[in-house]
């Protein structure tokens, strides 16, 4: 173990933890939001993320943004890649919830049963991104689609410029620019949701189906709307998440997803599925985690230390750390 | 006729919960159906909300047919329930539990609703002193005075009450039943479902006993009251 490396780079390793905490709590209020109103683990929530980071690359191709664009129109450039990364996840979530759970729970099927449609879900939009370029040539629309098609199993980077700048020294350690972009956006929205949620008269809809349904239906909330807009809200999230992870890694591929997806989800259960607030704590203590277990056993036991954490706190807290529902939260 | 229900049959699974019922509910009177536990005076309730399939029948509001109506567009036409158990909110503020009753509401700003708040807390003084505590916290009684508090918020033609006796103690019960005719006495229609036959007699102008899923016998309050096999079977012999 090396507890002189770490404690020689505690800044630099807690910081890096941070950063990809956030956006691990970004994806984790999506499953979380789900779980509340639906007692679901949308686990094609993944999915949602991965189509973000390929919407983020494709923006900024779409309107000419590359390693030359500079200043204000690189900050303007990566502002619209996550608008589009926001209404293309945003519109991922929605079919899911059309496509892969409404005409199951309408049936009243049992949760099990919607639980395999979200893996099952998850792997078809995987995969059809994953084959996009056989898909769009049995269309006779490769050469019409060109490079979104090409190369549909690699990975694709991001166009935009990546030299970070540091902005200012914290024990020793620079924080970058893209740092704290990450994490101010990250808190940013997780405060719009957060206040969505308790002020708005949909926000309290949306709690009112997840304290209790029939209840809910009874004062006249339409609750296919509200689970309808929760997944929008999770999508657009997952979207921002995207986003901010292709400034932070540079580079995805279809099946990005995935490891993403179980943190976020392993985070969201750490901090008590259904709350809120306990999907930013969950995800911010386990990318700390993770970012000092990687300093002290070395990087390859990350996703060891990621999950052990998580069996350490559920055998103790076995409601997560904040442990209450979104439901009982007094959000 | 404010409510017409029509040879209504509605199923619980495999199992027929209620069989061929009609019966009427007169604009501004107080209807009651009584009946033991399990023979559908609940399902009842929730098949007008909308929260239950019909199978075969109709129910007609104000001459509508609500066989298309959803469940949160009834609340909008003016029918408002208060379920079985209270149904209460447990994460929210009791005032916050009486804003969700007028959730349908076009205009939902302080100034619109102050009038509800009052006629509500003017009825339920109690729930004036406990409104910032989550209502998880109160009592069974208090509880259902939020249920129904947060019925009312929704201005409703039609009033639903479910069993808003149960478990209560036998004075808060007196003051539960005397606040029913007070609103009711404002011009609120109101349909209660009770196994406490004795109180709900008393107050009903119209009375409907439900055994087994069917309606079997009918009368006025007083009549049903008078009634020899009522009285043995829901009035413990004497009222």
């Amino acid at each position: 173990m090396h507890f002189q490396y770490v404690f020689d780079n505690f800044a630099s390793l807690f910081i890096g933890g941070l950063v990809f905490g956030s956006v691990y709590a970004l994806i984790a209020l999506g499953y979380t939001m789900v779980y509340g109103v639906l007692q679901l683990i949308n686990f094609a929530h993944s999915e949602v993320f991965m189509f973000g980071t390929f919407a983020t690359v494709w923006a900024l191709w779409l309107i000419g943004a590359d390693a030359t664009t500079m200043g204000v129109a690189l900050v303007l450039s990566i502002a619209f890649a996550m608008v589009a990364s926001m209404i293309t996840s945003g519109g991922v979530a929605l079919l899911l919830e059309r496509v892969a759970y409404r005409p199951l729970l309408k049936r009243g099927a049992p949760r099990l049963i919607a639980l395999i449609s979200a893996i099952g879900a998850s792997f078809v939009l995987s995969e059809a991104m994953g084959l996009r370029g056989a898909i769009a040539s049995a269309l006779g629309l490769s050469d019409t689609l060109g490079r979104y098609v090409a190369r549909s199993r690699e990975n694709l980077g991001m166009p935009t410029d990546r030299t970070t700048t540091v902005q200012f020294e914290l024990f020793g350690y620079g924080v970058t620019n893209v740092n704290i972009i990450v994490v101010v956006s990250a808190v940013l929205m997780m405060v719009a949701a957060d206040q969505f949620i308790r002020r708005t008269r949909t926000g309290r809809g949306i709690r009112a189906v997840a304290q209790d349904p029939e209840t809910a239906s009874l004062m006249g909330v339409n609750s296919t709307r509200v689970i309808q807009i929760t997944f929008l809200i999770g999508g657009m999230l997952a979207g921002a998440a995207a986003t901010l992870y292709m400034l932070h890694i540079g580079a995805t591929r279809y099946n990005a997803g995935f490891l993403l997806g179980v943190k976020a989800f392993t985070a969201a259960v750490l901090g008590g599925i259904g709350n809120l607030r306990g999907a930013l704590v969950g995800g911010l203590v386990l990318g700390v985690a993770e970012g000092l277990g990687a300093g002290l056993f070395g990087n390859e036991w990350r996703h060891v230390v990621a999950f052990v954490l998580l069996i350490l706190i559920l055998l103790f807290r076995p409601t997560g750390l904040l442990g209450e529902s979104l439901g009982k939260a007094r959000a | 006729m404010l409510l017409e229900v029509r040879d209504l049959s509605v199923n619980y699974g495999h199992i027929e919960a209620i069989r061929d019922i009609s019966f009427d509910v007169p604009e501004g009177s107080v209807v009651t159906l009584i009946g033991a536990n399990g023979a559908g005076k609940s399902t009842t309730l929730k098949t007008i909300s909308g929260l239950r399939k019909v199978r075969t029948g109709s129910i007609v509001y104000d001459g509508q047919d609500l066989a298309k109506v959803s469940a949160d567009r009834r609340v909008q036409m003016g029918i408002s329930q208060a379920p079985e158990g209270r149904g209460i909110f447990p994460g929210m503020t009791v005032r916050e539990n009486l804003e969700m009753g007028a959730y349908v509401r076009r205009n939902r700003s302080a100034a619109a609703l102050a009038p509800d708040f009052e006629r509500v807390l003017t009825l339920f003084p109690r729930l004036a002193e406990r409104i910032k505590q989550p209502a998880g916290n109160l009592s069974g009684g208090e509880q259902q005075m939020v249920a129904i508090g947060r019925a009312l918020m929704a201005q409703p033609r039609l009033l639903l009450l479910d069993e808003p006796s149960m478990g209560l103690a036998p004075k808060l019960i007196q003051q539960i039943f005397r606040i029913i005719e007070e609103i009711n006495a404002q011009g609120t229609t109101v349909l209660l479902v009770e196994q406490n036959a004795a109180q709900a007699l008393r107050r009903a102008h119209l009375a409907y006993l439900l055994e087994t899923g069917e309606i079997v016998r009918s009368g006025t309050g007083s009549e049903l009251a008078g009634d020899p096999a009522v009285r043995a079977a829901y009035l413990g012999g004497d009222v």
